[in-house]
């Protein structure tokens, strides 16, 4: 649709040498991008449409399609962006709340390129990942504070205490709560697939838990958030931990709204809603008014789960995130999530998703510190969010304090995203974010749960090469390890939060 | 079965009450309940029967799914909370947040309860949630209420006074609410209207009352259709136009 004074993002140029009318480009863009005209038995494109998902230039088989920034320029200006001059006629326009997907795309810094890995030369000696065995086993969920160990009347050592229910990740890489509703059937079914060949965990979000998706269910966390959507005493014990959803980093402190539209029959069987209903989740619990009250909830869902299950408790990095972070541990939670300012998201208000929460990095080493200084670190792992982009990220991240992490993005990109943050349209061209069924037979479940399963192997092996390279052979040796860290380019005040050094010192 | 409460942690008094459902009792009876939290909850053996006398606490038969459960005195918070199926009767007043986010199944209150009663109440396929509540209730009755129905008959509350408190039905989107009068506008949220009252769904809700009456030996009958308001939501996407791309 061609919107008065909003110009276009994108322009769709055609090279008609290479053109052979094939009509691919028509067939796999569903912004209707390009169209046939049988008269003049010629294919032809408006860029006004264009989204800029590339899924017809990668599938021309000639290469005919090219895709740029709109040439259209207006006069340079650092203060009106073309984004924000655009933003202001689509209100305009519109009169509403604008929408955008993804995480943000504003330039906030990103602390991960500020922070440097440490590597052993000479006084304490590399190993060879190759070679060496490499421990990235994970265990996710409250620690004893201490551990007490008895002779049996067999006359044999056991452990006298007891341990309570732990996640055992073979990578500490889980993939983030997406739900089957935000994302397609296929995209959810091999989030599970993957999680269960690669030992590690798929989240349900907010959406349910499949009955086909069942069989995967020992690598699944299930989520409980406001909406309660699918919430029910089966749902809790089947899967393997529970998490209560308090915030997002995308969108911190508001809800969400599944519209009518993408309730289908499925959809309306796993989220348990009528077809055709908006999903609305409220922004708060309203069974959750304070830390006393998300207490009550974990114990219920303990109690409904036996005491069987870790629950997490999933925040959003927001400026007091240390003080919440502690109070959902003394709260009983055995995994708090923190999720970033770059968390990704299905739908959000554009302008809560850019200005809203704190980069997981000052959010996570702030949450790290604090739960140490409480002497109340081991009672919860601490799992962050928010935009790992490589290895690199990862091992940078559990260096500052994580004990695993979660990706979305990521995840979604192996699948075949290309981040044209238009997820909440339901067109995704990938077969990824949309429930039309022409959309979503694009994306094969085999091939996805390969791509998955292959980016957490290339990702776990570049870990064990950098743990290698640090001359230890745990991750647990890196975990919260903040000298095999430096930093560069950033305030003393910063580096105080983070709680590293400069580069050099 | 009996299971005397008193000095029980709600740990050891919920372990007690899964042992006896798994060796087969299906009917228990709770006695000096001290405030215990989750007495019920998660129970799933739709036969099972359980009586408490004493207070039982907060999130009573949360995430349930089957039981009946009568207490013979007053409840506290939460009562009823994301729960999926069975019967709770509570011969006194209920707290708040009663039936919250309830999905299906029946909640009959004789007394009052407090505020944020029946918060996003959804329906789906077989499971129909019902909250009666015999006298009033306080702010946010209904809120985001997807589905079911939240009735308030206002007994023992002067003829003259309002049964419910603020905000009702506010972002309410789907089910059905019936409050005695008075209730007015500024009570209302801005999501639900006033519906007439005609014959079919008289005789639809007073099917609903019979039940209630017959738990409490309170006569059906006296509930007359003029002594009530109907409210349902104006939109079932209330949202809808919220947003531009």
């Amino acid at each position: 649709m061609r919107r008065w004074l909003v110009q276009p993002e994108f322009k769709v140029e055609r090279d008609l040498e290479r053109c052979i009318q094939c009509q691919v480009c028509v067939r796999q863009c569903a912004n209707d991008v390009h169209s046939y005209d049988e008269e003049d038995e010629q294919v032809s494109s408006d860029g006004a449409c264009c989204v800029g998902c590339h899924r017809c230039a990668t599938l021309c088989p000639t290469g005919a399609i090219s895709i740029s920034r709109s040439q259209l320029e207006f006069k340079p200006n650092a203060n009106w962006t073309p984004e924000s001059i655009r933003n202001v006629y689509k209100q305009a326009e519109g009169g509403g709340v604008l929408l955008s997907a993804m995480g943000t795309d504003r330039p906030w810094r990103v602390y991960w390129d500020h922070l440097l890995l440490n590597a052993s030369q000479v006084t304490n000696p590399s190993i060879d990942p190759l070679r060496e065995p490499m421990e990235l086993v994970t265990y996710l969920g409250r620690k004893p504070d201490q551990i007490r160990v008895e002779r049996g009347p067999d006359g044999k050592v056991r452990l006298a205490t007891e341990i309570t229910p732990q996640l055992k990740l073979q990578t500490p890489i889980m993939f983030s709560a997406m739900s089957y509703g935000s994302i397609s059937y296929n995209a959810s079914q091999a989030l599970a697939r993957a999680a269960k060949a690669a030992g590690t965990f798929a989240n349900t979000g907010e959406g349910g838990l499949h009955p086909d998706f069942r069989q995967y269910a020992s690598n699944m966390i299930v989520q409980v958030a406001s909406g309660r959507f699918g919430v029910d005493p089966d749902y809790l014990n089947v899967a393997a931990a529970v998490e209560i959803k308090i915030g997002q980093g995308a969108k911190p402190g508001i809800g969400g709204h599944l519209p009518g539209e993408k309730v289908d029959a499925a959809i309306s069987r796993t989220r348990m809603i009528p077809q055709g209903s908006d999903a609305i989740s409220p922004a708060p619990h309203h069974d959750i008014y304070s830390i006393e009250d998300l207490r009550q909830l974990i114990y219920a869902i303990k109690e409904t789960t036996q005491h069987r299950k870790p629950v997490s408790v999933k925040i959003a990095a927001v400026h007091n995130v240390s003080a919440i972070a502690s109070g959902a541990v003394r709260a009983g939670a055995d995994i708090v999530a923190i999720d970033g300012l770059r968390g990704g998201t299905g739908a959000a208000p554009t302008t809560i998703r850019d200005n809203v929460g704190i980069p997981i990095e000052l959010a996570l080493a702030a949450v790290d510190s604090r739960l140490r200084e409480e002497g109340i670190r081991n009672q919860a792992s601490i799992v962050a969010a928010g935009s790992f982009r490589s290895a690199a990220d990862v091992a940078k991240a559990i260096a500052l304090g994580a004990d695993a992490v979660y990706i979305g993005t990521s995840a979604c990109v192996a699948m075949g995203c290309h981040l044209c943050q238009r997820c909440y349209t339901g067109k995704c061209n990938w077969g990824i974010a949309t429930q039309d069924p022409f959309l979503t037979k694009r994306l094969n479940p085999d091939v996805a749960t390969r791509r998955l399963t292959n980016l957490l192997r290339g990702w776990s092996l570049e870990i064990k090469e950098m743990l290698g390279m640090m001359g230890v052979n745990a991750i647990e040796s890196l975990r919260g390890n903040r000298e095999h860290l430096r930093a560069v380019g950033l305030s003393d005040r910063e580096m105080v939060i983070l709680g590293v050094k400069p580069a050099g010192e | 079965m009996r299971i005397d409460a008193t000095d029980l942690h709600y740990r050891d008094l919920n372990a007690k009450v899964r042992a006896a459902l798994e060796a087969g009792e299906r009917e228990l009876v709770i006695e000096n309940a001290r405030g215990q939290r989750y007495i019920g909850t998660g129970v799933t053996c739709p036969q099972a029967k359980i009586e408490i006398t004493g207070i039982p606490g907060n999130d009573l038969a949360a995430f349930t799914s089957g039981p009946r459960i009568v207490v013979r005195g007053n409840a506290q918070d939460a009562v009823g909370n994301t729960m999926n199926a069975g019967t709770l009767v509570i011969h006194g007043d209920a707290g708040d947040l009663l039936g919250h986010s309830m999905r299906g199944g029946t909640i009959y209150v004789k007394g009052s309860a407090g505020y944020r009663v029946g918060i996003h109440m959804k329906a789906y396929g077989q499971r129909f949630p019902v909250v009666v509540v015999g006298g009033a209730v306080k702010d946010y009755a209904g809120e985001y209420m997807a589905g079911g129905l939240l009735v308030v008959l206002g007994q023992g509350v002067p003829r003259d006074q309002s049964v419910a408190g603020r905000y009702v039905g506010t972002g309410m989107h789907n089910g059905e609410m019936w409050v005695r009068k008075p209730i007015s506008a500024h009570q209302l949220g801005k999501e639900v209207g006033l519906v007439p009252i005609g014959d079919a769904e008289w005789e639809a809700f007073h099917g609903h009352l019979a039940p209630y009456g017959a738990e409490f030996g309170i006569d059906a009958g006296q509930f007359k259709r003029d002594d009530f308001v109907l409210l349902r939501p104006t939109s079932h996407r209330p949202y809808g136009t919220l947003y531009v791309y």
